[in-house]
């Protein structure tokens, strides 16, 4: 059992403030996915869970155990480094043995649990070589091996894919994805890139400026979110956004279209709607197409409507060219309303 | 080029590579030329019979006759020179890393109030001609009984070679990736456990080559050496003392017993030189 | 970690080495060469100053320090931008180069005696070439201007590799880019020289200026080996008063001189070269 528990806790570097008072739980054998822009604190948080960064205030608890004062090695983690770290000086037998050799393992089970974790990230072929030998791939799944065979309660990952090539990144993603599912450990993993965060997490924790924004599923945190940021943030291409005005009763005039809009909210709101959510029909929005990017199977139109920039994901049977004018219909349900003020979520419902 | 140009009319190309290449290639033989003739003309010297070195003319070609060195190495006070000299190296070269090297780790690994000003004291070191340090020091080591030790100018050479063990070992130090280090402390290894299975085996070619610098910076210096010792003296205060006295010959051995382990430290060091001034650099 | 304490325990050793064994004893000299028995004074710098060997010391360095240090620049530039261009046995000619880094000035003395003196190389030569039909004496108190000369060319053959080990450093830092962009916009080798890699050297060149010139004014065992007493310089006085003349205030002003004429070098280096905030690569 490794519940992961982090309370009130902040980090700030001299003047800068690099966490605000973060609180999260992750669930024993949960796939937590930290997700946001560089400088959001998502490797800050990593690393005080991991222990290589005290936190100015607040509290880690592992496994039910309060870990915040310990050293890294007291803590019950592994942890694949986004530059590998894999050691020069040791072959890749070695390095996968180091931690367990530091346990004083016996021998055999040494051998035994190198040779598995080696098989299971298909590098037995490589044991006897040096890191200098390997590719950055086969680097990778060493750095994996070598955090599997010590067989920890938790398993913390910072962007360990982002110095792949894309082809690799995407084999490799899956192949994690499977290690990991088998491997009942609770793992943190960090990355930049939305879609390994969709793709591999039960849960992502959007960050944004220190703080986590939204944590939830990644069906959630797509169809749903909490805040302005997370729907900018998150989809390629993002949300689209355009300020609405009340016109009582829960309407709302927006572009001079009239749709129908929380209850009890202020005079102003922001419509949203993602690109792929809207159809060509009478009565919609009126945009003025500006550019066409046939993707194959979908075709991407930047639009201007009330004089903003506006996407649409649109079939790309349709014939549509710069300089048309489209009236582009939105699906009801897929409307999401924010506070202008707050950038929060405004639910249709309440 | 702009000629060329103008004109427009197409030279052969391998004509003008051709020119330049013969200079470029008599440019290379000459420096190394102006580098190795006067150190091969002192080794003929002294790999010539006494009589030969104050002879005349001059052959430039040795006789393989061993009598300057035979002379030299029976001379009263060159065994003990010659002693001192290592002893004095090598204890300088245990006090700047063991000093230096430490310091140099923190600067690497560390960001903490203080810093700069450690650096700039250590920077500021080069500003200063350092070999008149020995003048002050001097008195103080006959207060405190270390005036003409072996201990006692190991000490002042330390000084002029902790700026080097500082920042070489700075720079080999900060090629290491912290990464490497936070991966070990994660895989069941305290700080110190860390540095010796990690760090350590990685650093131990360049700190090697940084021990062997301290060794020659000791190995060569004459003017706090001559202020230094009066009766245990190192070789190059040795020299120094008997220039005016002591016949040509022995000299050109004493040259000779200088350069050519100059000559193997360099060689041994010879990876690290660039690597360590580009970072000394910033 | 959580261990605040830590790279201060690791600097101590050498700040405490530093402050025994470099702040103090410069203090000291400080103190020595404005103090007698009375209280302050400047005696010793007008005892120094009326010495009659002080003002020739004083420009014999100067001038060996301006003629050697230049000279050293260009043959460093030189040599560094050869190595730059070479293709095969690079790392042999570079250990070439280097190899009087490890020598010491006394052995370099010793080495530039072996050809200077009366029955030395350069005679030989001369006699064999039928220029004199005996052997010369060189490096007589007669003949200064030679003691200068083979001194000069003893510093010079000493000292440039440290110079170029600094510049190829320097320009192992320049990104190749800059060059091919240079040569894109047309520029030759020499422009390209001029405009990309001499600014971009700048900070390398800093370096190398005032370690240069500080250890210039240093010269003392070189001097020593070829001329004797022939040819006094700042660092030879000082070693003077200490020995011979058996006076510490003489020589800790000489040496608050060598340490004063150091630090303006250093200041001018300092302020000439200065990279301009944010124009480093």
């Amino acid at each position: 059992m490794a519940e992961i528990v982090v309370k009130n806790v902040a980090k700030s570097f001299g003047a800068f403030q690099a966490l605000h008072s973060i609180d999260l739980t992750i669930a024993d054998q949960e796939f937590m996915v930290l997700l946001g822009a560089s400088g959001c604190g998502k490797t800050t948080l990593l690393r005080i869970i991991a222990g290589l960064e005290s936190p100015s205030q607040g509290e880690v608890w592992i496994g039910g155990r309060r870990v915040d004062q310990l050293p890294p090695r007291q803590r019950g983690i592994s942890m694949v480094f986004q530059n590998y770290a894999v050691f020069p000086h040791l072959t890749v037998f070695e390095n996968i043995a180091f931690g367990l050799r530091m346990k004083k393992l016996p021998q055999a089970e040494v051998r035994d649990r190198v040779e598995r974790t080696a098989e299971l990230m298909h590098i037995e072929q490589l044991l006897q070589r040096y890191s200098g030998q390997l590719s950055g791939g086969q680097r990778q799944r060493v750095a994996v091996a070598r955090a599997l065979a010590m067989e920890p309660d938790v398993i913390l990952m910072d962007e360990p894919l982002s110095n792949l090539d894309a082809l690799l990144r995407l084999e490799m993603r899956a192949e994690l994805k499977g290690v990991l599912a088998g491997s009942k450990t609770t793992t943190i993993y960090v990355t930049h890139d939305q879609v390994e965060a969709m793709s591999l997490a039960d849960r992502i924790s959007v960050m944004n400026g220190g703080r986590i924004v939204q944590a939830a599923s990644p069906v959630e945190v797509y169809r749903n979110p909490a805040a302005r940021f997370v729907g900018s943030f998150i989809g390629n291409p993002p949300m689209n956004f355009i300020a609405a005005t009340s016109d009582g009763d829960g309407r709302y005039r927006v572009a001079g279209l009239d749709l129908d809009g929380p209850a009890a909210a202020g005079p102003r709101l922001e419509f949203a709607i993602r690109p792929e959510d809207m159809t060509v029909a009478p009565g919609g929005l009126r945009a003025a197409v500006r550019v066409v990017e046939p993707l194959g199977a979908h075709t991407l139109v930047t639009c201007e409507v009330d004089g903003a920039v506006f996407r649409a994901v649109l079939d790309s049977d349709l014939r549509i060219a710069p300089g048309d004018e489209l009236s582009l219909v939105p699906k009801p349900d897929r409307i999401r309303w924010f506070d202008p003020e707050t950038s929060s979520a405004v639910p249709v419902a309440s | 080029m702009t000629e060329a140009r103008s004109v427009d009319v197409p030279r052969p190309v391998s004509d003008i590579t051709a020119a330049g290449r013969f200079l470029f290639v008599a440019g290379v033989v000459l420096l190394c030329a102006w580098v190795l003739v006067p150190i091969y003309l002192l080794l003929v010297n002294t790999l010539s019979s006494p009589q030969e070195v104050t002879g005349f003319p001059k052959t430039g070609l040795p006789s393989f006759n061993l009598g300057s060195l035979q002379f030299f190495a029976q001379f009263a006070g060159v065994g003990a020179a010659l002693w001192n000299s290592v002893l004095v190296a090598v204890l300088t070269m245990i006090l700047s890393i063991g000093i230096g090297a430490p310091a140099g780790y923190a600067l690497s690994r560390f960001d903490f109030p203080g810093k700069g000003a450690f650096r700039m004291l250590v920077l500021m070191t080069r500003a200063f001609p350092l070999p008149l340090l020995a003048l002050p020091i001097a008195v103080m080591f006959i207060r405190v009984g270390l005036d003409d030790t072996p201990i006692g100018l190991a000490l002042v050479h330390t000084t002029l070679a902790i700026p080097f063990a500082v920042l070489i070992t700075f720079s080999i130090f900060s090629g290491i990736p912290l990464e490497l280090e936070e991966a070990a402390w994660t895989l069941g290894c305290n700080r110190l456990q860390a540095f010796h299975k990690v760090v350590l085996p990685l650093v131990l070619p360049g700190i090697t080559a940084s021990a062997i610098f301290a060794f020659t910076i000791s190995w060569n210096e004459v003017f706090a050496a001559s202020v230094l010792t009066v009766q245990n003296r190192t070789l190059t205060a040795f020299l120094l003392q008997s220039l005016n006295v002591s016949p040509l010959h022995l000299r050109f051995a004493g040259g000779a017993a200088l350069v050519v382990p100059a000559l193997v430290f360099i060689f041994a060091v010879r990876k690290y030189l660039f690597a360590m001034w580009g970072i000394a650099n910033r | 970690m959580n261990n605040k304490s830590l790279p201060y325990l690791l600097l101590l050793p050498a700040t405490l080495f530093l402050a025994v064994f470099f702040v103090y004893p410069f203090a000291q000299i400080a103190v020595q060469a404005f103090t007698a028995e009375q209280g302050f004074t400047l005696q010793h710098f007008d005892k120094m100053a009326t010495n009659w060997k002080f003002w020739p010391s004083f420009w014999n360095t100067i001038i060996l320090a301006a003629i050697v240090v230049p000279l050293q620049l260009v043959m460093a530039l030189a040599m560094a931008s050869i190595v730059a261009k070479l293709k095969t046995g690079r790392n042999s000619i570079l250990y070439v180069f280097t190899i009087p880094l490890g020598l010491s000035d006394l052995a370099a003395g010793i080495i530039w005696l072996a050809i200077f003196e009366q029955s030395g190389f350069l005679s030989s030569m001369l006699v064999g070439l039928g220029v004199v039909d005996r052997p010369v004496l060189f490096l007589g108190y007669q003949n200064l201007w030679v003691i200068f000369i083979a001194v000069i060319l003893a510093e010079l053959w000493r000292a440039t590799a440290i110079v170029m080990v600094i510049l190829v450093s320097g320009m192992g830092l320049i990104p190749k880019e800059y060059y091919e962009a240079a040569e894109v916009f047309g520029a030759g080798p020499w422009k390209r020289f001029l405009k990309v890699t001499l600014p971009m050297l700048r900070p390398s060149l800093q370096t190398a200026l005032i370690l240069r010139t500080i250890a210039a004014f240093e010269v003392f065992a070189v001097v020593v080996a070829l001329g004797g007493t022939s040819l006094p310089v700042l660092v030879g006085q000082t070693y003077d008063w200490q020995f011979n003349l058996r006076d510490s205030g003489g020589a800790a002003a000489t040496a608050l001189v060598i340490l004063a004429i150091s630090i303006a070098a250093t200041l001018v280096f300092l302020r000439l070269l200065r990279t301009p905030r944010g124009a480093t690569p």
